[in-house]
């Protein structure tokens, strides 16, 4: 289970380019729940899942996950407990290293990593299974190079990577938001196939609407640093693209009249 | 005839060192300056300790292990002080300098007198073979000469593939993706700035470890010696990768000892020709600057050809 307690993070303190990215987040994701985070640029989602990943250290607040207080851990050593997909499908695998050197590496997430022969160098067999259920043909190419692959077929790699071990916690950032729109379905297929057979606790953050209502269990809206919508269950399920779009609009709605409210106030007392 | 033995010996010797480049350069595209000063500290390290009375054994270890300190320090300043890797390979360089002088104790150090590795491969070879010269086809060599070249080729060999084995092991396939992603090792709880710095370490403690070979094997032990070694080694690693033209990592090593034996032939052949000797290491840059960018060159005047046609 993932619990954040009032997080705060803010950017640049002090200076004109403060940016209070995090003004208080609390979030619980109980453990198998796949919870979807959307909200607008600069609505500090990503922030978020930097945070809990330890890419930014938080200024206030703590993260629990799976029972251990992370919030102070360095980000090699919250791995062990975290699987990540990112935005940039160049991020997540290493480009110069064969599809099989790549799962050799991620068989070992968490683990102790000594100069015994790696155990998936040595039997192809079990690696080419792995690969098999993404159903892409990689079984036959696990001596083939990453970087010769296209965006869709390494961000899929990077999931099965992630995952390879079961994580505590699967943190996904935007990530088919860089990919062709054929390619993103085959990649959310994947997701849906990695995260629902296994039952993993997920955390997506996300741009677009459509996943938001279909993916997931839960849905998490973001704005300005704070938490302003938590949408599970029934609710969940009826939730259509356009209601987020209404919610949306809303919010910006409100933010318009609050500078004007604010500007009559202030002309009537002073 | 000795020209050749000579050349090879001091190949092998010098693939050492290519191999601690190839770790640094090749997988983390650092480019170590230090490996300058390192050589001849591990040289230098090896001489005073041998004029002492130590064995030749524990002084080429004593060497290897100055070296790898030497290493770290490089590594420190750049992961953990955030110092740009060129400058923190140039500090540990300029700073080395004067710590080889110091070692030394004046600016060099003669082994004539002292009994080294080479002296213990001869004597192996006069007491298993118990002859003086070897006949290869219409020369008479030395049997010392080749029992040395053997000597210095077995190193080279048993280093190399060691680090073909290493690169299978966990902690080396680790160690690689950080070179190649660090982003990806990070998501994989790999810390890509430690396993650079242990990268450095061993490329530190190999320069060395050649250094102290390469005194022992001339007889001396002088501060400007490893003058121009990084750039050596480079363009061992360059031409190794010409050579070989794979994505096998093990045969990418041989690449080097190779590359690294063939440049030095290269260049014996040359001297022999008539190159002036204060030439060479202009030569040497001028061939690993061709190699960098000659590439990229040839591309662009392709694309250039292209679209005139």
């Amino acid at each position: 289970m993932l619990d954040i307690r009032g997080i705060v993070k803010t950017f640049h303190p002090g200076t004109e380019n403060e940016v209070r990215a995090l003004q208080g987040v609390d979030l619980r994701v109980e453990d198998g729940s796949f919870v979807v985070v959307i909200g607008t640029n600069g609505s500090g989602k990503s922030t978020l899942q930097n945070a809990v990943s330890g890419s930014v250290v938080v200024d206030e607040g703590t993260i629990l996950l799976a029972g251990r207080d992370i919030t102070r851990w360095p980000e090699h050593r919250r791995a062990a407990l975290i699987g990540r997909v990112f935005q940039n499908p160049f991020s997540g695998t290493a480009p110069g290293m064969s599809v099989g050197e790549n799962l050799a590496l991620a068989e070992r997430r968490g683990l102790r990593r000594t100069l015994r022969r790696n155990a998936s160098l040595r039997s192809r067999d079990a690696l080419a299974e792995r690969v098999r259920c993404l159903g892409m043909g990689l079984q036959d190419r696990l001596d083939t190079e990453i970087g010769s692959l296209s965006g869709g077929q390494r961000q899929a790699l990077t999931l099965l990577m992630a995952t390879m071990r079961r994580p505590e916690l699967l943190l996904l950032d935007e990530h088919t938001a860089a990919l062709d729109p054929r390619a993103a379905e085959m990649v959310i297929r994947v997701t849906d196939d990695l995260v629902r057979g296994g039952k993993l606790t997920t955390l997506m953050v996300t741009h677009s609407m459509q996943q938001a209502v279909s993916l997931g269990d839960r849905l998490v809206m973001m704005h300005r640093g704070r938490v302003v919508a938590d949408i599970s269950g029934a609710e969940k399920q009826r939730l259509r693209p356009g209601d987020l779009l209404d919610r949306f609009d809303a919010i910006r709605r409100r933010e318009q009249i609050d500078p004007s409210a604010a500007e009559m106030l202030r002309e009537t007392y002073i | 005839m000795s020209l050749l033995t000579g050349a090879l010996t001091m190949g092998c010797i010098l693939a050492l060192m290519a191999l601690g480049v190839f770790l640094t350069f090749r997988i983390f595209g650092f480019a170590d300056l230090a490996t300058d000063s390192v050589l001849t500290l591990g040289a230098a390290t090896a001489a005073v300790l041998l004029t002492r009375g130590v064995p030749p054994v524990p002084a080429t270890l004593a060497a290897t292990g100055a070296g790898m300190l030497a290493g770290c320090v490089t590594g420190a300043l750049h992961t953990r002080l955030k110092i740009n890797n060129l400058l923190s390979g140039i500090l540990v360089m300029t700073g080395l300098y004067s710590v080889n002088l110091r070692i030394m104790g004046g600016s060099n150090v003669p082994l004539s007198q002292t009994a080294t590795m080479i002296d213990m491969a001869t004597a192996v070879a006069r007491r298993l073979t118990g002859v003086e010269t070897v006949r290869i086809s219409v020369w008479e060599i030395p049997a010392g000469d080749l029992a040395v070249l053997v000597g210095a080729f077995l190193p080279a060999c048993l280093i190399g593939l060691a680090l073909r084995a290493f690169f299978r092991t966990d902690f080396g396939v680790a160690l690689r993706a950080s070179g190649d992603n660090a982003q990806s090792a990070l998501a994989q709880g790999v810390s890509a700035p430690d396993m650079l710095l242990i990268s450095l370490m061993l490329s530190g403690g190999l320069s060395a470890l050649a250094g102290a070979l390469m005194a022992q094997y001339q007889g001396f032990a002088d501060v400007q010696m490893g003058v121009g070694t990084l750039v050596l080694g480079l363009a061992s690693v360059i031409i190794g990768q010409a050579l070989v033209r794979t994505r096998s990592l093990g045969i990418a090593i041989a690449g080097v000892v190779m590359g690294s034996v063939l440049f030095r032939l290269l260049v014996s052949i040359a001297l022999r020709w008539g190159l002036n000797p204060n030439d060479l290491k202009l030569i040497t840059a001028l061939f690993v600057l061709a190699t960098l960018v000659g590439p990229d060159v040839a591309a662009r005047f392709g694309k250039r050809s292209a679209r005139r046609a």
